[in-house]
């Protein structure tokens, strides 16, 4: 039976978590994931899991003892934000490159300096190239329902990849929202049992991981690796489609929202686009036709898919509550860029750099962005390309 | 030479003790060798040789393996030989 | 049933370390890695920190282990191994695996002293069961002879080279085996490959014992030390009878030198052959011999002092007057 209860972001991570029931869980305390710890070694007290837990030292060793227990061959899983996914960054290519199913919960931080502990992009951002696969969850239910298909993802046969799992620190992972958990028996039925590759506890066929790897080999490494992310949109709406039978809850590898028919659209990730859908409702009402994308399979990302979805808009926002310090653009309008440019008609694009350090985003900056918008759709004419909203000039 | 679609997923290696496969014999400047009147068969050549390159059969020493010997004279050095003699010398490769 | 430790019966044993490794002809590190492994009577799984050994003992599809092997980074040899032998535990709990399996992470003395540092002193709190090995050549040798805080006091590295200015290291080496005994761990030691049957019976003690276990062995290098190709072994004696790298054990806290030296060398006798130390011979420079010498006997002086502290109680005790029953 699934219930509706009213649970914070991260109680819902780690209840997923609960389900999936990891075989050992390798982790350190950093704000604002804490919490999903902490709710989960109590489950861990309490003989609620099986999960033997690994409280390491920092996150590098976090991120290390969970490569150990991967490779030894079981289910692992983990949670960690900002400053700690900067300490575990080496880890995080070498849990891909072993290619080794490890499931991370992440409440999105800002990173240092200056020291900001709040939602933000940056920390996803700065992990964006480490070869994992990454979702991001716009409340607590997406949350949840990320995390519980991220192991059936992970641990793919045809996969076999980390994923991170991210919802906005404090914005998400601390506001009690209402959402329905799959009940437990139907929800570790759709985990199932983890299926160990090669695994390093088998002493009768020794393996040795981790080979120092020349110029002769590395290549098709890499190569081999960039051919599994190929995969991996098919086998996430493979997962989805089986997920929305046992929650009637429907994903895709991003959500449109009233974007068939928009001439102007926005692209928001997280928390955010809850406020940009009422804003949207509100021009619609008007007669505005205004649409917005909301990415979840964020690396690999859908630049196919994405390209389709958008192509037709006259002018397209992107949104990033990131930004890259090197005079260009925010990662995700990057990426919509390259999605849209094969394409001889393809829309006009903007950048707002916005929520940075947990700033709020308030419906006035999408009233805001979607005016320029209006603007720009009627006469072509884009005064900056990229711009921040809600700083004080 | 394997192409990408060949490789082991994550670099794993599924045979052990594969670097046999690897000779390091050439590597050799100088060659050890056996004289083996005078081994006393004490197998510390055996313990400490880097390379494993001492071969023992039934506790008792036997031939170098030249496939992989790197020639560091480390055997030549530790052995005890028997009354002052030598069991183990050094001599130029390729002589 | 343990193998007798004679050479005759290890020499029947299963080679778990191939050869075709590409470790310099006379290395110290891999007679380390074989004495290791042959005294080990159980199924062994292993990590090791990028360094020597890892980059020559698996490349590409070579790998000289027999035994299951992991290596993942620098300086995580310890928390990588504490995950896997979390995981073992976790399945072992569950009934999904039953063997006796033993842990060891080797690691070179910058994997250890330095940038693993924290990585070992987490694993070593946390009361992981496993034995961590440093294989100590006292210097980054792996990038080329840099100075690690295992880099002896005077040695000339290629990071702290000596100039006009600045004769070498100008600091004394990390004392790690005690470091990690200070983590109250049950059982560390240091040991040499010149003196085997003492590290092999310091590997098996460790793997009887149930925690965390660190044995330090000293593993010459002879292109970092600039000695002979064939001098490995005579070097790790002559740092064992110099008192440079004293063999003993801290079992409980209880501290045991295991092997005293019948006569104690001048330091210089292990300094002298060595490159790295040829300018402290130098006149200006004996100031340098002199404080190394002096390092040596303080530590010395004080792991006896140590041991006394738990020597058996002194005959007067055993005349104490006998009690009525």
């Amino acid at each position: 039976m699934s219930k509706k209860v009213g649970i914070t972001g991260n109680e819902a991570i780690a209840q997923a978590m609960r389900i999936a029931n990891p075989d050992v869980c390798g982790a350190y305390p950093i704000t604002p994931a804490t919490d999903i710890m902490q709710r989960f070694t109590s489950f861990v007290a309490n003989c609620e899991v099986k999960t033997e837990m690994i409280l390491t030292e920092s996150e590098h060793s976090a991120m290390s003892a969970c490569i150990g227990s991967s490779v030894a061959g079981g289910r692992v899983a983990t949670a960690s934000a900002a400053q700690g996914i900067a300490l575990m960054w080496e880890m995080l290519f070498i849990a891909s490159g072993l290619r080794l199913p490890i499931v991370m919960g992440v409440a999105n931080r800002a990173l240092s300096a200056p020291l900001n502990i709040h939602g933000d992009h940056s920390d996803g951002m700065g992990m964006r190239d480490c070869g994992w696969i990454h979702f991001y969850s716009e409340n607590a239910q997406e949350g949840f329902d990320n995390m519980l298909m991220a192991f059936r993802i992970a641990e793919h046969m045809d996969i076999r990849l980390p994923v991170m799992v991210g919802l906005d620190g404090f914005i998400t992972s601390h506001s009690i929202e209402t959402m329905e958990y799959v009940d437990d028996e139907t929800g570790r039925a759709f985990v199932g049992e983890f299926k160990a590759v090669n695994p390093l506890l088998d002493i009768k066929n020794p393996k040795s991981y981790g080979p120092l790897i020349l110029t002769d080999m590395y290549m098709e490494y890499r190569k081999a690796h960039d051919n599994v992310m190929a995969k991996v949109p098919g086998v996430v709406l493979e997962v989805a489609a089986e997920f929305e039978k046992i929650s009637g809850r429907k994903y895709g590898l991003f959500e449109s929202y009233r974007l068939d028919d928009a001439e102007i659209a926005l692209v928001v990730m997280s928390s955010a686009a809850g406020t940009t859908k009422d804003v949207i409702d509100t021009y619609r009402a008007k007669g505005v036709k205004v649409g917005l994308l909301k990415p979840r399979l964020y690396r690999p990302f859908p630049y196919e898919q994405m390209g389709e979805a958008l192509k037709h808009c006259k002018a397209v926002a992107v949104l990033d509550r990131a930004d890259c310090f090197g005079g260009s653009y925010g990662p995700l309008f990057a990426d919509v860029s390259n999605a849209l440019y094969h394409y001889a008609q393809r829309p006009i694009m903007i950048n707002k750099i916005y929520g940075l350090g947990g700033r709020d985003y308030m419906p006035d900056q999408a009233e805001y962005t979607i005016n320029e918008l209006i603007q720009i759709a009627k006469d072509g004419k884009v005064k900056s390309i990229k711009e921040y909203i809600g700083v004080r000039e | 030479m394997k192409t990408w679609k060949e490789v082991n997923p994550g670099a794993v290696i599924l045979e052990p003790g594969s670097a046999r496969k690897f000779k390091t014999g050439s590597w050799r400047a100088m060659r050890p060798k056996w004289i083996e009147e005078n081994c006393i068969h004490c197998l510390l050549c055996w313990v400490y040789c880097p390379d494993m390159s001492v071969k023992v059969k039934d506790g008792k020493r036997e031939q170098f393996d030249y496939d992989f010997c790197k020639g560091c004279g480390l055997c030549a050095l530790e052995c005890p030989g028997k009354k002052g003699q030598k069991a183990i010398v050094m001599e130029q490769e390729g002589n | 049933m343990a193998t007798p430790l004679t050479l005759k019966e290890l020499s029947r044993k299963e080679e778990l370390f191939t050869p075709g490794h590409r470790l310099c002809a006379g290395c110290g590190a891999p007679t380390v890695v074989k004495m290791v492994l042959l005294a080990t009577d159980y199924p062994v799984i292993a990590s090791n920190s990028t360094g020597c050994l890892e980059v020559s003992s698996c490349i590409s599809e070579y790998t000289a282990w027999k035994i299951p092997w992991i290596h993942s980074a620098f300086e995580n040899a310890a928390a990588t191994i504490s995950g896997v032998e979390t995981m073992y535990r976790s399945l072992k709990k569950q009934g999904k695996i039953s063997d006796e399996i033993k842990f060891v992470s080797f690691a070179g003395d910058g994997g250890t002293y330095d940038i693993g540092f924290q990585s070992l002193s987490g694993a070593m709190e946390r009361g992981h069961d496993m034995t961590y090995i440093c294989y100590d050549n006292g210097a980054y040798m792996n990038t080329g002879i840099q100075r690690s805080s295992a880099t002896p006091f005077g040695a000339d590295t290629t990071t702290c080279p000596v100039g006009s200015h600045i004769p070498g290291k100008l600091q004394q080496r990390k004392d790690m085996t005690k470091i990690i005994a200070q983590h109250g761990v049950p059982y560390v030691a240091q040991c040499s490959p010149s003196h085997w049957g003492d590290l092999m019976k310091k590997v098996r003690k460790a793997h009887e014992i149930k925690g965390p276990k660190f044995l330090n062995i000293i593993a010459p290098c002879n292109r970092g030390w600039r000695t002979q190709s064939d001098d490995a072994i005579k070097m790790a004696k002559l740092a064992v009878e110099t008192c440079y790298w004293p063999l003993f054990e801290i079992e409980n806290g209880v501290t045991k030198i295991t092997q005293r030296p019948r006569e104690k060398k001048p330091l210089i006798d292990f300094l002298k052959p060595q490159g790295r130390f040829k300018h402290m011979f130098a006149p200006e420079n004996e100031w340098m011999l002199k404080a190394a010498q002096e390092h040596v006997d303080a530590y010395w002086e004080r792991l006896e002092k140590e041991e006394a502290c738990f020597a058996p109680p002194a005959p007067a005790a055993a005349e104490a007057p006998k009690v009525a029953d």
